[in-house]
C-alpha cells in the first residue's frame, strides 16, 4: 500500500505547482489569470490525491501507517513520515481548504499575485508537513519554517497596521517554538533518538524531567493555539492578513498548537500533563469567558471572529487535558469543525470587505434585503459558530463538555457559560451585519454572492451540516488512535503513581 | 643532532602555503613593476594560487606533522582551511566589481589578502604556542593594511590604525599568556602541554596564561569584551575588505582556538569553560541587543558576527566531540551566510555611489526581486530557521551544549536569537514591505556568482546535508 510514498507526494505536489508559476512569465492580467489557475489546479489536485490518504487508511489500526523513513541527518533525525488516526484529518482539512483559499484569493489580490500565489502553495507543504512528519525535528521544520510565508502574507498583503501584525506574529510564536527547541535538545539525549514513534513507545521520562519538558512545549504550542494570556498575536494578525491568510491561520495554523498537545505533550509527558491539568483547565475557561466577553465589544468584524476562535480553543484544551475518549475525540472534532467553520466566517467576511473595503461592524446593516443568499450562508456558519445542534460546531462543544464533566464539574459549568455567551455575540454580530434596514447609500448597490463565492462557500456548508449530522464520519478515523493514546496515558500515570508511591514509602 | 638539525622536514603537508607565500612573493614583484595595470592580472592570479590551494587541500591533502611537531596537517585543518580559503577567494571575486567601480585599484590589495591567507592556514595548523603565534602575527599585519588600504579615506586609516592599536594589544595578552602557559608546563608544543597537565585541575599560573590567551584570542574574533573595535572597523573599511574581514579570520580564529583548547588544554576543561561560556553568553546578548538600533548595514552585520560568535563559542563551551562537530558546521553556515549578505551589501550601488543605510533597500523586492528573495533567504537563515543552513549550524552547537549539561545556556542563546530575529527581520520588512526609494545598479557578474553560491548552499543544504555532516564529523573526530 504504501509503495508510491502517498504521504510525500501529497507534501510535496504544491512545490511543483511552484515551479510553473515561476515559468509564468510577464505581468500582464492574462499571465496572472494563468498564475492563479495554477495554483487553483495544483491545489485541486492535491486534494485529491490526499483523499487517497483517507481511502487507504484503516480506520481500526491505532498505530501509524503509510509510513515513510529516509536518512537525512545521519543518526541524529531522519525523514520520517506517517499519519495516524490524530493526524491524518488534518492532512485533509489543509488540502482542503487550500483551493478555497486560492479561489478567494482571485479577485481580491491583484498587486504581486506571482509570489502571493507561491506563498500560498509552498504554506500548503509546509502546513501538510507539519501534521506527516515523524520525527521530532523534521516536525520543527516544518512547524517553523510557516512563519517565513504567513510573515509575508501578512506583511506584503495585509492592511494598514501589518509591518506591527507580522512583526507580533512572528516573534510570539518564536520565542515559543525556541523554548520547544530546547526541549528537543534534551529528549535527544535523554531517550537517545529523535524519532516521534520511537518516543512514544518508551517515553518515560523522569517526572522532574517531564516538568520542564511540558513546559517548553506548553510555550510553543499555547502560543499557537493561541491561550489566554498569550492569544494577543491573534487578533491583530488576523485583521490584518489578507482573507485567505485569515482563513489559513484560522482553520489550519492554530490546529497546530492542538495537535503538539495531542501528539507530545499528553502522550510522552504524562505525569507532567495529569499535574498541569488544572493549570490548562483554568486558562481555558479564562479563555473562553474572557474573549467571549471582549468579543462582545468589538468593533471590527474579523477581531470579534478571531477572539470567538481563541474561546473555541479554549474548548480544545479542555477537551484534551480532561484525557478521556470524550473530551480527546472531541476535542480533534471542534478543531476540524472550527476549521471549516471559522475558515468559513472569515470567508463570509472576505466577500463583503471585497465589496465594501472595511471591517467595521457599523459600517454594515440590513444586508439581507440586497444579499439573501449571502445572508443565508452566513446565517449557517454564525449558528455553528454557536455551536447549534445539526452543525458542526455541536459535536465538539458537547463531547469535549462531557469529557471535562467526568474529570471536574465546575470547569464544564463556567465552559457552558461560554456557549452562551458566543451565542450572544455571534448573534449581535449578525443582527448589526444582515439585519435591519438598509439605510446606508453605500450598500444599496452592493450585489449577492457571485459564482465564484457561491462555489467556494456551498462545500463548507455541505460539509458542516454533513457532520453535524454525521459525526460518526470523523469520530470512527481517530477513536483507535484515540483509545490507544489514553490507554498508555492511563498506564504511564500507573506506573508514575507507583514509582511515586515506593518512593514515599522509602523515605518514610 | 646537527644532523637532525639539518636535514630538510617534511614539505608535503605544508605545500599549499608554500606555494600561496612564493605566489605572493612573485607577484609583488609584478606589481611593483607593473605599476597600477597590472591589478587585474594580479587579482586574477591570486584568486586562481587560492583555487590551486584549495584543490590541493581538497584532492590530495598529505596529513602529518613537520617541523619538529610544530605543524600539524589533519582533516579539522584540512576542512578549516578549505572554509577560508572559500572566504579569501571569494572575497577577492567580490573586490574586483567594487573595484572597477569605486577607483580602489590598488595591486597590493589581492596580494595581502593571499598573505593573510597563508597567516590564517599557519594558525589553523599550528601545534605549537609559537607557531601559532607566528601565524596570527603574520595574518594580523597584513589585516592592518588592509583596513587602511584605502589610504585617501579618514574613516579608512581611522579604521586601520584603531584596529592596529587594539589588535597589537591583543597580540601582547596572547604572548604574556602563552609565556605563563610556558613558564607552569615547561612546554610549548600542545603534546607536550597535554602530556603536562597530569593534575586534575590547572595551577594558578597556568589558569592565569589561559585567561590572557582567551583575551588575546577573543578578540580576534570579536568576542565581547574585546568586541569594540568591530562595528567600527566594519563601518570604516571599505566593503570589501569588511566582508573579507567577517568571514575568513573568524573562522581561523577560531580553529586557532579549538585546537589549543581541545588538543593542549582538554584536560583541563572545567578551567577554560566558565569563560567561554561568561564571553559566549555576553557576545550573544550584546550581538542581539546592540544591533536593534543600527541604521547601517555594515554596523548591522558587525553586531550580527559578534552574536554569531557567541552562537559558536556554545559549541566549543561543550568542549565535546559533539560541540566541535557543531561548531564546525556552524562556521560552514556562517561562512555562506556572511559571503551572501555581503554580496547583496556591495551590489546596494546607485548612480551617485555606494549606499550602506539599511533603508536604501526599501522596496527591493520590486525593483530586484531575485537579489530581495536572495537576501531574505540569507537574513532568515541568520535568524536561525528552518530548513535553512543556519537552523542546523544552531541546532549542533546547541545540542552539544545541551549534552555537556549547559542547559541555562542553550536556553539563553536561543532567546538571544529571538531578540536577533527582530533586527534581521527588519532588513526583509524594509526590503519587502516598503515602498520602494530609488533603484540600484545592475548586480555585477561576480556578485550574481557568490550570491547564487552561496544562497543555494545556505538554502539547499537540508536536501543534501550528508558531505558537509560528514566531513565536518571526520574533522572534529581527529582532535578527539
Amino acid at each position: 500500500m504504501n509503495d508510491w510514498s502517498i504521504l510525500s507526494i501529497t507534501t510535496f505536489l504544491p512545490l511543483v505547482g511552484v515551479l510553473f508559476i515561476l515559468l509564468v512569465r510577464g505581468d500582464d492580467p492574462d499571465a496572472k489569470t494563468n498564475i492563479r489557475r495554477v495554483a487553483l489546479i495544483t491545489t485541486t489536485f492535491t486534494f485529491i490525491v490526499s483523499l487517497f490518504i483517507w481511502g487507504g487508511f484503516t480506520n481500526e489500526n491505532p498505530g501509524f501507517q503509510m509510513v515513510e523513513k529516509y536518512d537525512w541527518f545521519g543518526d541524529t533525525f531522519t525523514y520520517h513520515m506517517g499519519v495516524d488516526g490524530i493526524s491524518m484529518l488534518f492532512v485533509i482539512l489543509t488540502t482542503f481548504l487550500m483551493p478555497l483559499c486560492i479561489l478567494a484569493s482571485w479577485e481580491s489580490v491583484q498587486d504581486r499575485v506571482k509570489e502571493y500565489m507561491i506563498a500560498f502553495l509552498v504554506l500548503e507543504t509546509l502546513m501538510i508537513g507539519v501534521f506527516c512528519a515523524l520525527d521530532l525535528v523534521l516536525f520543527y521544520v516544518f512547524f517553523e519554517a510557516g512563519l517565513i510565508p504567513m510573515f509575508l502574507i501578512i506583511g506584503v498583503w495585509g492592511g494598514p497596521r501589518r509591518v506591527y501584525a507580522s512583526y507580533k506574529f512572528f516573534l510570539y510564536t518564536l520565542l515559543g517554538s525556541v523554548l520547544m527547541l530546547a526541549a528537543i535538545m534534551a529528549m535527544y539525549w535523554q531517550a537517545g533518538t529523535l524519532d516521534i514513534v520511537e518516543l512514544l513507545d518508551k517515553s518515560d521520562f523522569p517526572a522532574q524531567m517531564q516538568t520542564w519538558l511540558w513546559l517548553a512545549f506548553f510555550a510553543s504550542f499555547a502560543v499557537k493555539m493561541p491561550m489566554w494570556p498569550v492569544h494577543t498575536w491573534l487578533p491583530d494578525a488576523h485583521v490584518e492578513a489578507p482573507t485567505a491568510g485569515s482563513v489559513v491561520l484560522a482553520a489550519i495554523l492554530l490546529k497546530m498548537g492542538g495537535y503538539g498537545f495531542l501528539r507530545f505533550s499528553l502522550p510522552m509527558f504524562p505525569i507532567a500533563s495529569d499535574m498541569f491539568a488544572p493549570l490548562i483547565f483554568t486558562l481555558s475557561i479564562v479563555a473562553i469567558i474572557y474573549t467571549s466577553l471582549v468579543a462582545l465589544a468589538q468593533e471590527d468584524i474579523k477581531k470579534l471572529i478571531a477572539y470567538s476562535s481563541v474561546a473555541h480553543m479554549g474548548f480544545v484544551t479542555m477537551g484534551i487535558f480532561s484525557a478521556n475518549a470524550q473530551g480527546i475525540e472531541g476535542a480533534i472534532f471542534m478543531m476540524l469543525a472550527h476549521g471549516l467553520i471559522s475558515g468559513a466566517l472569515f470567508l463570509c467576511v472576505g466577500v463583503i470587505y471585497d465589496r465594501m473595503h472595511t471591517r467595521q461592524i457599523t459600517a454594515y446593516g440590513g444586508l439581507v434585503n440586497n444579499m439573501p443568499r449571502y445572508a443565508v450562508a452566513f446565517m449557517i456558519f454564525t449558528m455553528a459558530n454557536v455551536g447549534l445542534p445539526g452543525t458542526a460546531g455541536f459535536v465538539g462543544e458537547f463531547l469535549t463538555m462531557i469529557g471535562v464533566f467526568q474529570v471536574n464539574t465546575w470547569v464544564a459549568f463556567f465552559a457552558a457559560t461560554g456557549v452562551i455567551l458566543s451565542a450572544a455575540y455571534a448573534l449581535f454580530l449578525y443582527r448589526r451585519v444582515v439585519f435591519g434596514a438598509l439605510e446606508k447609500e453605500s450598500l444599496k448597490s452592493m450585489l449577492d454572492l457571485t459564482g465564484r463565492e457561491k462555489l467556494i462557500l456551498a462545500p463548507l456548508i455541505i460539509l458542516t451540516i454533513f457532520f453535524g449530522f454525521y459525526p460518526a464520519a470523523l469520530l470512527d478515523v481517530t477513536s483507535a488512535s484515540v483509545g490507544a493514546l489514553i490507554e498508555n496515558y492511563n498506564a504511564a500515570l500507573e506506573a508514575g503513581g507507583i514509582a511515586t508511591h515506593a518512593a514515599a514509602a522509602v523515605s518514610h | 643532532m646537527n644532523a637532525e638539525l639539518l636535514a630538510i622536514p617534511d614539505l608535503m603537508p605544508v605545500m599549499p602555503e608554500i606555494l600561496l607565500v612564493l605566489g605572493a612573493m612573485v607577484l609583488l614583484m609584478v606589481g611593483a613593476f607593473g605599476g597600477e595595470k597590472s591589478t587585474p592580472l594580479v587579482t586574477g592570479i591570486c584568486v586562481a594560487l587560492l583555487t590551486v590551494a584549495g584543490l590541493i587541500l581538497l584532492v590530495s591533502p598529505h596529513y602529518g606533522t613537520t617541523f619538529n611537531g610544530a605543524f600539524i596537517q589533519d582533516a579539522f585543518s584540512q576542512y578549516m582551511k578549505v572554509l577560508v580559503l572559500i572566504g579569501s577567494g571569494f572575497a577577492i571575486a567580490m573586490s574586483v566589481a567594487y573595484a572597477r567601480s569605486q577607483n580602489f585599484d590598488r595591486f597590493e590589495y589581492p596580494i595581502l589578502i593571499v598573505i593573510a591567507t597563508v597567516g590564517m592556514m599557519l594558525m589553523l595548523s599550528a601545534n605549537d604556542l609559537i607557531s601559532m603565534y607566528l601565524g596570527v602575527e603574520l595574518q594580523s599585519l597584513a589585516l592592518y593594511v588592509v583596513a587602511s588600504i584605502n589610504r585617501d579615506s579618514v574613516r579608512s586609516t581611522e579604521a586601520g590604525l584603531k584596529y592596529f592599536v587594539l589588535g597589537a594589544l591583543s597580540s601582547g595578552m596572547l604572548l604574556y599568556g602563552m609565556s605563563f602557559i610556558y613558564g607552569f608546563t615547561g612546554h610549548t608544543d600542545f603534546v607536550g602541554i597535554a602530556a603536562a597537565l597530569t593534575e586534575e585541575r590547572a595551577s594558578l599560573g597556568l589558569v592565569f596564561g589561559i585567561v590572557f590567551m582567551l583575551a588575546g584570542i577573543a578578540f580576534k574574533i570579536s568576542a565581547v569584551p574585546f568586541h569594540m573595535w568591530t562595528p567600527d572597523v566594519y563601518e570604516g573599511a571599505p566593503t570589501p575588505v569588511t566582508a573579507f574581514f567577517a568571514a575568513a579570520p573568524k573562522i581561523a580564529a577560531f580553529g586557532m582556538l579549538i585546537r589549543v583548547l581541545i588538543e593542549a588544554l582538554g584536560d583541563v576543561t572545567t578551567d577554560w569553560q566558565q569563560i567561554v561560556v561568561f564571553i559566549a553568553i555576553a557576545s550573544m546578548a550584546l550581538g542581539a541587543f546592540a544591533a536593534i538600533g543600527q541604521k547601517n548595514i555594515k554596523r548591522l552585520m558587525a553586531y550580527s558576527s559578534i552574536g554569531n560568535m557567541g552562537y559558536a563559542l556554545v559549541g566549543l563551551a561543550a568542549g565535546t566531540e559533539a560541540g566541535v562537530h557543531g561548531l564546525i558546521v556552524f562556521m560552514t553556515a556562517y561562512l555562506a551566510m556572511t559571503l551572501g549578505a555581503f554580496a547583496c551589501i556591495l551590489s546596494m550601488r546607485r548612480k551617485e555611489g555606494m549606499v550602506e543605510e539599511i533603508s536604501d533597500l526599501a522596496g527591493l523586492s520590486k525593483t530586484n526581486l531575485p537579489m530581495a528573495v536572495l537576501l531574505a533567504v540569507i537574513m532568515f537563515s541568520l535568524t536561525g530557521l528552518p530548513p535553512l543552513i543556519g537552523f542546523f549550524g544552531k541546532f549542533y552547537v546547541f545540542i552539544a551544549a545541551m549534552d555537556a549539561g549547559l542547559a541555562p545556556l542553550v536556553v539563553i542563546g536561543l532567546v538571544t536569537s529571538v531578540v536577533a530575529a527582530y533586527y534581521y527581520l527588519r532588513v526583509i520588512k524594509v526590503m519587502f514591505f516598503d515602498d520602494a526609494t530609488g533603484e540600484f545598479l545592475p548586480m555585477s557578474g561576480e556578485m550574481k556568482i557568490v550570491l547564487g553560491l552561496s544562497s543555494a548552499v545556505v538554502g539547499l543544504f537540508f536536501i543534501m546535508p550528508e558531505p558537509i555532516m560528514n566531513a565536518a564529523a571526520n574533522a572534529a573526530g581527529v582532535l578527539f
